[in-house]
């Protein structure tokens, strides 16, 4: 596959851990946060760890949208499904996610009417094909994401349907970067930033994290040699002691990202005064709701929706694990009550969250690959 | 939490401060939990849930629970222990080998077959991996009120095609109609009889470390086909369902290289399914090499679109085999001969270590493991 | 979540500018290229693709220039790696 296959090459692979190694600072760890789960499910399915010399530790961040839905708002989305008439659309990795009264997947075998969908415009269709009842759009992820709802509601409005609504969980990732690194329990050197969110937002909203916070961010592509190589960009500027926002993914974020995207996010939705995240707590502005202008689109308010807060299982240890500060094997419950078939919280049910890439693709990953380091050191 | 048996939480939480005293003793923090995990996946088998979701028909995880937890343990008898795609059973003298299917696939019909051909090739093939010469099948029909005569005579006509094609009859059947929204226009159940007159001893728990494991040819086509067939995700790709009777091959093979270890056809839950039934069964290992596990490119890229992994997508015309390591030049020169073979490699071996864990080797260099499937990304396949 | 496929832009739909079929490795979608109207794609050009959208072009230059890089570095590598092999102190 072009564009993909080019990325994956293992020889050069050991180039640049070879060259990652050079740069390590005899006696200094590093400690490189990951964002994006996107990122974490690579690291782990390619075991690029492996190619990192010890004094580097890849930390696992808040960047997986599944995961930071709080029970409470999956509780919402169950209510929403439950209501009479309702046909609710998903993408795929919510329907497992778990909620106080189980997950989507749970609801179904109960006999609620939810669907799998690919893309938001697959909801519209169903809604079309549907007069008769009413269609939810269970709107999830950063970003990314927000522009295809945007323009489904845009396209929706246009179309005047009358049975279609948005169940807005859209989150955005500045406000959470930024609470990891107000946070006392890390101490971060460096970011690989986001890759997909940025082809959006671009890399201006990073410039912060260099400026204030003097810490080296690089915006990284999803195979296995662009992290790599991010990570070289990122060990580059700590030893010249730099810290500025670079773009590894040239290829695809532009650095004033999209302003159409942008811009239709802003005529649908705005941001949220405060929005729960799971592990992270309340953060202001971090979120988005469907503007009062298209009021006819948002589920909140053609539905009543409990709204009610659920804490997490005492079991539960995602949020320490989406702040970074428990590896996922570091997990009371991990592997054992929290599995990917019958998972506890939602590190476990996404595949991008940083238990399940660990459970499905790092376990065995314990033989370190040490060729590459033995070469840079020799 | 989620609709489950009350109590599991505490349950497994309590397992743990069991053996954080036996785990106390090893000194690494992460190698105490990988332990941890081994142990908790080889307790007996409980289903959790109060009620049958789509991930209990997946072929995966969910599945293997339900059938040994529930119809083992209700059944439970030497005959059905192997679990395996056919029962080997001695009937008056005679050996015969007996197996059992059903057909909810959905659409009915879709490019490259219908359920009917599915459930004639299906029933055969669960009878040729297991060392049989198929024979007979019976066909059981749960038509829904209100289904199309026309479809009903398309789907026969199919199976007689594809009874003809596959050298098998069709013997005895049974029909049943039950209300409009009761099932889905037509299902179809289906049991066929082979004789065992190879002097085999096939099934997965005999592979050894160092046997070859081989496929036949791509992986995923029927399930990614049945995926795009249903018109949902506005795909177009050129793809057919591979749906075939492997008898001929199965004959091939087991001339060549009568030392075959095992055989299964990959239906539901893919090649990852079959591999971790080996590595389970045999407890040894299974290391296979991404890159040499045949892929069709739209298979690919459609799975890719779509967010899984072929490995754990259905075929229906596939066959995985599993041959001692110096046996395995002969036996895909056996399978390169037959018309459904020309593909076939070897993906990978059996090795010793880890017991019961299948990994893969990426074209990356890295190893990751493939465990059995978790929920049900292509619900009604076959 | 975060799932970009890399698609080639075959055609844009005559009657539906805002919609275009492109080719992943053999497979075709039609997609919504709304998003990317300031510069709309034409066939022949490739784009980043998430849940049925194109958020963005994918520029072949930089793509070019980020393989040369790993090129390079590759060639490095392997000719300190000879070097290695061949250098003996005893």
């Amino acid at each position: 596959m072009k564009f993909v296959d080019e990325f994956r090459d293992a020889d050069k692979a050991h180039a640049l851990a070879a060259k990652i190694a050079a740069l390590c600072e005899p006696g200094r760890q590093y400690k490189l946060m990951e964002v994006c789960g996107g990122h974490t499910h690579t690291i782990y399915k390619h075991g690029l760890e492996d190619y990192l010399p010890e004094s580097i530790t890849l930390v696992h961040g808040p960047g997986c949208p599944v995961c930071v839905i709080p029970m409470g708002r999956v509780d919402d989305a169950m209510a929403l499904a439950a209501e009479p008439g309702v046909i609710m659309t998903s993408f795929g990795d919510m329907m497992r996610v778990p909620g106080s009264k189980g997950s989507f997947f749970d609801a179904k075998a109960a006999g609620t009417d939810i669907r799998m969908v690919y893309s938001p415009l697959d909801s519209l269709k169903i809604a079309r094909a549907n007069p008769d009842k009413r269609v939810v759009f269970m709107a999830i992820g950063f970003e990314t994401t927000a522009p295809s709802t945007a323009m489904t509601i845009l396209r929706a409005a246009a179309e005047n349907l009358p049975n279609f609504s948005v169940f807005c969980n859209h989150v955005t990732i500045i406000p959470a970067i930024k609470a990891i690194l107000d946070s006392p329990d890390l101490r971060l050197d460096g970011f690989i930033g986001p890759g997909h969110v940025s082809t959006v937002i671009g890399c201006r909203p990073y410039e912060f994290i260099a400026r204030d916070y003097g810490k080296p961010v690089v915006v990284a592509g999803f195979e296995p040699l662009d992290i790599l190589q991010s990570i070289y960009m990122l060990m580059l500027q700590l030893s010249a002691r730099r810290a500025e926002v670079e773009n590894q993914y040239a290829r695809v974020v532009p650095w004033a990202g999209n302003a159409t995207a942008l811009q239709v996010i802003g005529e649908t939705m705005e941001l949220r005064p405060y929005f729960e995240w799971r592990g992270l707590g309340f953060i202001s502005h971090s979120a988005l709701a469907v503007r009062e202008k298209y009021a006819r689109f948002d589920a909140e308010l053609l539905f009543k929706v409990p709204g009610v807060r659920v804490a997490d299982p005492k079991a539960c240890q995602c949020g320490e694990v989406l702040k970074g500060v428990l590896k996922p094997w570091e997990c009371k419950v991990f592997g054992t009550a929290c599995t990917p078939e019958t998972p506890i919280g939602t590190c476990m049910v996404s595949p991008e969250g940083a238990c399940a890439a660990y459970y499905n693709y790092g376990r065995m990953n314990r033989h370190r690959v040490r060729e590459a380091a033995e070469v840079g050191r020799s | 939490m989620t609709a489950r048996q009350p109590g599991w939480i505490d349950e497994a939480l309590r397992e743990h401060d069991e053996h954080h005293e036996h785990a106390a003793a090893i000194p690494d923090r992460e190698q105490q939990v990988l332990d941890r995990i081994d142990r908790a996946r080889r307790r007996r088998p409980k289903v959790r849930e109060e009620r049958i979701t789509m991930s209990h028909g997946a072929g995966g995880k969910a599945t293997h629970t339900l059938i040994e937890a529930i119809f083992l343990d209700a059944f439970r008898n030497p005959l059905l222990e192997p679990l395996e795609d056919a029962a080997a059973l001695a009937v008056g003298g005679a050996r015969v080998a007996l197996t059992t299917d059903s057909y909810v696939v959905s659409p009915l019909f879709f490019p490259g077959g219908d359920i009917g051909e599915l459930a004639i090739n299906g029933t055969v093939n669960d009878l040729a991996v297991s060392g049989a010469r198929p024979l007979y099948l019976s066909a059981g029909f749960i038509l829904e009120e209100g289904f199309p005569v026309a479809d009903l005579t398309r789907i026969a006509a199919s199976m007689h095609d594809a009874a003809a094609a596959a050298g098998v009859q069709v013997v005895t059947g049974d029909t049943k109609v039950v209300q409009r929204g009761k099932a889905d226009g037509c299902y179809i159940n289906t049991a066929g009889v082979g004789v065992l007159d190879r002097d085999t001893d096939l099934g997965v728990a005999r592979a050894r470390p160092g046997d070859a494991i081989i496929v036949s040819g791509p992986i995923g086509d029927h399930g990614v086909t049945i995926m795009l067939a249903r018109g949902e995700l506005d795909i177009e790709a050129d793809l057919q369902s591979d749906t075939a009777p492997l008898n001929g091959l199965v004959a091939g093979l087991l001339d060549s290289v009568p030392g075959v270890r095992a055989m299964r056809d990959a239906t539901r839950g893919g090649v990852a399914t079959i591999l971790n039934e080996i590595a389970r069964s045999a407890e040894a290992g299974v290391l296979v090499s991404e890159e040499d596990i045949p892929v069709r490119p739209e298979v690919r890229g459609a799975a890719e679109l779509l967010g899984i992994d072929p490995m754990y997508v259905a075929c229906e015309g596939r066959l995985v085999a599993v041959v001692p390591g110096d046996q395995a030049g002969r036996a895909l020169a056996a399978l390169h001969t037959h018309p459904l073979g020309v593909q076939a490699s070897v993906i990978g071996h059996v090795t010793a270590e880890p017991p019961g864990i299948v990994q893969l080797k990426t074209a990356f260099g890295g190893t990751r493991i493939v465990d059995l499937l978790v929920g049900d990304p292509l619900p009604r396949i076959c | 979540m975060c799932l970009g496929i890399p698609g080639e832009v075959i055609e844009v739909l005559p009657d539906q500018p805002d919609l275009a079929r492109v080719d992943v490795s053999g497979v075709r979608r039609v997609i919504n290229i709304g998003l990317l109207a300031d510069d709309p794609p034409v066939p022949g050009e490739w784009v980043l693709i998430h849940v049925g959208f194109a958020l963005s072009k994918i520029d072949e230059a930089e793509a070019e220039a980020a393989l040369q890089f790993l090129e390079g570095i590759g060639q490095a590598y392997a000719d300190e790696l000879e070097a290695l092999a061949e250098s003996r102190i005893e």
